[in-house]
């Protein structure tokens, strides 16, 4: 992760200078640009983007679920990177606060919250995963080839103001979207009521019948007791189970 | 900068998204996966924004707007669905999403069984529903716990 973050801060400052150079280069070059002349942008992108789709491809391959979050950090603030070098500044600051900062934590907490026993489980992967990989790969080729075929000619002029600053985002933001804006707020507020209401526990179970209430009670609560006959199911890492539960006792 | 470059990173995490939502047996790494699903429709949408803002002059920077929906609307659907995750995994021990199969069809022709709500009929069938698809040794398992 280190080595990814040194690549990420090392392509950015290259490209730095590329594109402060750039106004005068492009002006001559811009009829005779080509893949085999690439700018250093594209050269910055190319390296970042090989970064982030690399830990993509850790993201969901790795066996250790912790690790799947932190390499899903790495290809989350590589994209941050990417929407810097295409001048959408605002997006990538939003990127690095939503994602990198609250989604991430978010999931770590989950992971945690029901995977308890950290470390490598073999059984990550469901048992259609070739199929997976067949539909996958074959809509890869299928996208990479129709958007390369349809963009063939297509260059994106990076030079000039810059499209994505936080005053030509915020002022097309509150001059256009306003209403849209507004329904979202609505929209965060229904979802953070709804998250709340389904993580609470149920208090009305506590006057049903006498049977199904101590077996609520009993259930509930008890997490380390139910994860403890999941992973009795679940076969090679049995042994660990009741000394991880003693320890969370 | 050649549109195909962000063009076809977007489809290549796009797949690397589709392949962890069909492999992924974890709900949490397939939310992972949605995700990963998720960024790829962002840089797109920034890609091609700032595309057509210089090609059309385009001042309505819709692709942008509808970027930072689409981050807002992700940050809702993870806190929605890891409730959900947890809610389930509360009732069930098991995060595993190819172990709850109580909406499947064709394997059993009793009644229908209440999904999601927390009712006692359905706290009743619970260790039934289990043991069908689960092996007989995870049985006696559902059945000390909810004794």
């Amino acid at each position: 992760m280190t080595l990814a973050a040194a690549a990420a801060t090392a392509a950015h400052a290259l490209a730095v200078p590329a594109s402060a150079a750039h106004p005068t280069l492009t002006t001559a070059a811009a009829e005779t640009h080509g893949f085999l002349s690439p700018t250093g942008v594209e050269v910055a992108f190319l390296l970042v983007g090989l970064v982030t789709f690399g830990a993509a491809l850790v993201t969901v391959t790795t066996r250790q679920l912790v690790h799947a979050a932190l390499w899903l950090v790495v290809t989350l603030g590589g994209l941050a990177v990417e929407y810097l070098l295409l001048t959408a500044e605002f997006i990538a600051w939003v990127q690095v606060l939503i994602y990198v900062g609250s989604v991430v934590v978010l999931l770590l907490f989950g992971l945690m919250l029901t995977k308890a026993p950290i470390g490598r489980s073999p059984d990550a992967d469901s048992g259609n995963r070739w199929a997976a990989l067949t539909v996958a790969v074959a809509a890869a080729a299928a996208l990479v080839w129709v958007v390369v075929d349809a963009f063939r000619a297509t260059w994106i002029d990076l030079d000039g103001p810059a499209a994505g600053t936080t005053a030509v985002t915020g002022a097309s933001l509150f001059q256009n979207w306003v209403l849209p804006f507004e329904a979202l707020s609505v929209l965060l507020l229904a979802a953070l009521v709804g998250a709340i209401v389904l993580s609470r526990k149920a208090k009305a179970e506590s006057s049903s019948p006498p049977v199904n209430s101590r077996t609520i009670t009993e259930s509930s609560p008890s997490v380390p007791d139910s994860r403890n006959h999941t992973i009795g199911g679940n076969g090679p890492v049995e042994g660990t189970g009741p000394a991880k539960q003693e320890g969370a006792r | 900068m050649h549109l195909a470059y962000p063009a076809v990173l977007a489809a290549l995490l796009f797949c690397t998204g589709v392949y962890g939502v069909l492999a992924r047996r974890n709900a949490i790494l397939v939310l992972m996966s949605v995700e990963l699903m998720l960024n790829a429709v962002n840089l797109n949408l920034v890609a091609f924004d700032v595309w057509l803002s210089r090609t059309a002059r385009d001042t309505l920077h819709s692709g942008q707007a509808l970027t930072l929906f689409t981050i807002a609307i992700a940050a809702a659907e993870i806190g929605i669905g890891l409730a959900i995750v947890l809610a389930v995994y509360r009732n069930r021990g098991t995060s595993d999403i190819d172990r709850l199969r109580d909406t499947a069809e064709g394997h059993e022709p009793d009644g229908p069984e209440s999904e999601g709500a927390e009712t006692d009929g359905r706290d009743s069938h619970d260790p039934d529903s289990d043991a069908r698809t689960a092996g007989p040794a995870d049985r006696a398992g559902k059945a000390e716990a909810t004794a």
